[in-house]
């Protein structure tokens, strides 16, 4: 039952002499070769993401920042004159005007983004909720300016038509806002409920709790921190949202009085003035964002440092 | 050359962290034969296998002391290059594990990552290694299909032509059998029994019978010592220390 | 899920209630823009430039600038994304403060409105580079913007090779790029298209930005350094200026069919990587 091998690698007579043994040896030795290069290549890549946001701030502070010196914080911030043209610059109207619309869309976006993230987690059949999620994820998908479009030829005409007024509106921005930020909500929310541990469910169950007792009183308390994150982020979607919401609110720059009051968003003011602005003008622009800058990097920040905290 | 020693290792010591993993271990490896080294898990012999081709210094918080010499070179020199070291001395792991490419592509990943590029060469090289590995008769003609879809033992003989395939002079092979069944393990067996007239190898494993049927010498490892190493005969047969003793008659696993 | 009292009936309906209303929204959205868009598409539609500031004509030339800045995004944003995702993954050490920190940018960027990146773009490309309104400063700002999507798709898809094909690679003496380009790339293939493929549709929608780094000329870009309008830009134009509803239709429509495709891709893949992880 001898097999021969059938291989040439056999490499017994190459130890025979000492000088063929040196050679295999040296052979062993290091020469410098391209993977330091291309670590260094793939490091310096990685570094580009420090470099942008350096960058970024740097940037948008160095054109804000004076101008808010110059105007003084309080008159910038507080003071809801804002008439360029005149020199003045106060962003307390926008400031006011993109918390309203925020709120007011987070109003009824966020508990409908829980439920259906409940729902798509907990109760659907797995198929459903399959289906459901790549429905959100083309809801996701569709561009800002598209639902700034049906904001404007659908919500605006059906808020003048039943409620009066002109229809771009605080309540055009919230609807419109509140069906963008949907995605963001229920998909990190129903990410946070599915990993809740199958065995809190399971003792709730066996307790003799129902499955719906079971969501509300064990599900969702253990998932808090995910879908507190869900509504932070959610948040931070829609103050930053610009297209959308220039395009429904009516953009005047005054304080709303009610949600049928035409409003500006501190983004919208940026995308609307930037075009023709020039010196402080589009100084003010820069403060502008730079402002909404800050406001969103120390939610994302939140945020990620109390995942972070969690997950220790 | 009967007797040449091809690795020998002088006070061999790993520790990961705080953890000592391995104490001292001095062997020597004899060329053409087959070292078994065998122990409880967490004996440290899968530690000290992977310090003979460096496979060690991946893990992060690894500390090495101490000195392996392959054919006299002492292998962590700082001016050995790791690369050329493992391409001498190959390895085959516990869990059979081939790339997601064709059965051709993953024997001849090794000859083409050292620079072959001619394809009636890569051809020859996959043959003799398939041949060399027991697969060629089995997969002579499939050499495109996935290697994926082969059946395990079939996947860890891959695994081997695959390392056949790169011209090694030892090669280590860490509890091959583990996820193989009876008669792939056999067959396995039978293929270290033939590689052995061309190659060292050096084995880990946690099955005694497998050390006793394969093996020329066998090193018994406890708690990161090196209690007895001898010819396996002896080693089972006449066992001068008592914990080897007690663990080749099961007294403990 | 037996719903044997009120109580629990009630909640149930809200719940499907719930998940019917998000349905009937994107039905709604995308049924809206399907029906009234499609009487707009025709072959001139498609292929001629606008005339008269998009009053007349087609809206070949802000298909042609959406492609021309998709595509040079991706060129600047993929090689840099999927080159510090391999950074990040296989080459840091796990507790490397250098890894950590650039985890942390990324998150950030990702989390920053559009808005932000047009300042950002127009402060920095348009006017400090020098380089204007143009397919050039357009391009450099999505990347930035796309750089995020990639890095972290990338990411996760190298994280899930197994890992022993980096032991077996190694042990048979590859360096660690060859590893990396001849087994870990390849396997993670599927997972980078993903990412490449949801930049795009991130590219394809951007608005905001794009107005203020690439400006508004309808004109067919030819050089890098022309301005150029998108699709999406171009519909907002339309529509805010009030030039012709008909033609929003039809763009909306072409950018809403594009959306789904690009959409259906991702899926598509997404569902690869899914069958190749078994």
């Amino acid at each position: 039952m001898e097999k021969i091998v059938e291989i040439d690698m056999i490499k017994s007579k190459k130890y025979k002499d000492k000088a063929g043994f040196r050679k295999r040896n040296n052979a062993m030795l290091k020469n410098i070769n391209a993977e330091k290069l291309i670590e260094t290549i793939l490091l310096l890549s990685a570094a580009a993401f420090i470099l942008v946001i350096v960058l970024i701030t740097l940037f948008i502070f160095a054109k804000g920042v004076p101008l808010v010196m110059q105007v003084g914080i309080d008159d910038f911030l507080f003071n809801s004159d804002w008439r360029p043209m005149k020199g003045a610059f106060g962003i307390w109207a926008m400031f006011v005007g993109s918390l309203t619309v925020t709120f007011s869309s987070m109003l009824w976006a966020v508990p409908l983004g829980i439920i259906t993230a409940v729902f798509m987690a907990e109760i659907a059949p797995p198929v459903i909720g399959r289906w459901l999620g790549r429905l959100i994820e083309l809801l996701a998908g569709i561009p800002s300016v598209v639902y700034g479009f049906i904001g404007l030829i659908v919500i605006v005409p059906f808020i003048r038509e039943v409620l009066g007024g002109n229809g771009l509106s605080v309540l055009a921005g919230a609807i419109i806002l509140g069906i963008m930020i949907l995605p963001t909500i229920i998909n990190i929310a129903r990410d946070a409920i599915m990993a809740v541990p199958q065995e809190y469910k399971e003792s709730s169950l066996a307790l003799g709790a129902t499955h719906y007792q079971t969501i509300a009183r064990v599900i969702i308390p253990a998932a808090r921190s995910g879908i507190i994150t869900a509504v932070v982020l959610g948040m931070g979607r829609a103050i930053g949202e610009t297209m959308a919401v220039v395009m429904v609110t009516g953009n005047s720059t005054v304080i709303p009085e009610n949600i049928l009051s035409p409003v500006r968003t501190m983004t919208s003011n940026i995308v609307l003035e930037m075009g023709y602005a020039a010196g402080d003008h589009q100084a003010a622009l820069f403060a502008t964002g730079m402002v909404l800058f800050i406001f969103i990097v120390c939610l994302n920040l939140m945020v990620t440092i109390s995942a972070k905290a969690g997950r220790k | 050359m009967e007797n040449h020693i091809k690795i020998k290792s002088r006070n061999m010591e790993v520790y990961y962290q705080d953890f000592q993993a391995l104490h001292g271990i001095n062997m020597d490896i004899k060329e053409h034969k087959v070292t078994a080294l065998i122990g409880p898990s967490g004996c440290g012999k899968s530690t000290y296998l992977r310090t003979l081709n460096r496979l060690n210094e991946l893990i992060e918080g690894t500390t090495i002391n101490g000195q392996v010499y392959l054919d006299g070179i002492s292998i962590y020199d700082k001016d050995v290059d790791v690369v050329k070291l493992r391409k001498r001395v190959g390895m085959v792991f516990q869990k059979p594990s081939v790339f997601p490419m064709s059965i051709y592509d993953n024997v001849a990943y090794g000859p083409r990552i050292h620079g072959i590029k001619n394809k009636s060469r890569l051809d020859e090289i996959v043959e003799k290694s398939l041949k060399a590995a027991n697969l060629w008769n089995e997969m002579g003609n499939r050499l495109n299909s996935p290697a994926a879809r082969m059946s395990g033992g079939q996947q860890q003989r891959l695994v081997i032509a695959r390392v056949l395939a790169v011209n090694p002079e030892v090669i280590l092979m860490d509890e091959p059998a583990s996820a193989l069944d009876p008669i792939s393990t056999s067959k396995l067996e039978e293929l270290i029994g033939e590689l052995k007239k061309n190659y060292t190898i050096v084995i880990v494993t946690h099955n005694m019978q497998q050390a006793a049927r394969v093996s020329d010498f066998t090193g018994f490892f406890l708690n990161g010592y090196l209690i007895e190493f001898n010819r396996t005969n002896e080693l089972f047969l006449n066992p001068v220390v008592k914990k080897t003793e007690d663990y080749i008659t099961g007294r403990f696993g | 899920m037996m719903a044997n009292n009120w109580q629990d009936r009630v909640a149930t309906a809200i719940f499907w209630l719930s998940a019917l209303f998000i349905v009937a929204i994107l039905a709604g959205i995308i049924g809206y823009i399907i029906i009234k868009g499609i009487s707009s598409i025709n072959l001139d539609f498609i292929l001629q430039p606008p005339s008269k500031a998009g009053r007349e004509g087609g809206i070949s030339t802000t298909i042609v600038s959406t492609g021309y800045l998709t595509l040079m995004s991706l060129l600047i944003a993929v090689p840099i994304g999927a080159g510090s995702a391999i950074y990040l993954e296989e080459y840091a050490r796990s507790k490397n403060r250098f890894a950590r920190l650039v985890n942390l940018t990324s998150e950030t960027l990702a989390g920053i409105p559009s808005i932000i990146f047009g300042l950002f773009g127009f402060v920095f490309f348009v006017l400090f580079l020098e380089m204007g309104w143009s397919i050039l400063s357009g391009s450099m700002t999505l990347a930035i913007m796309i750089l995020p999507t990639i890095t972290r798709t990338s990411q996760e898809a190298i994280s899930a090779v197994p890992y022993e094909y980096r032991d077996n690679s190694l042990a048979l003496g590859a360096s660690k790029w060859q590893t990396v380009w001849k087994v870990i790339l390849p396997s993670s293939l599927p997972g980078i298209i993903t990412g490449i493929i949801l930049s795009i549709g991130r590219a394809v929608g951007e608005t905001a930005a794009l107005i203020l780094t690439a400006g508004s000329s309808l004109g067919m870009p030819l050089s890098p350094a022309d301005p150029a309008r998108t699709m999406s830009v171009h519909l907002y134009v339309l529509v805010a200026e009030g030039i012709s509803m008909e033609r929003a239709f039809g763009t909306a429509f072409l950018i809403v069919v594009l959306i789904m495709i690009i959409n259906y891709f991702a899926n598509l893949s997404l569902s690869k990587i899914a069958k190749s992880m078994r």
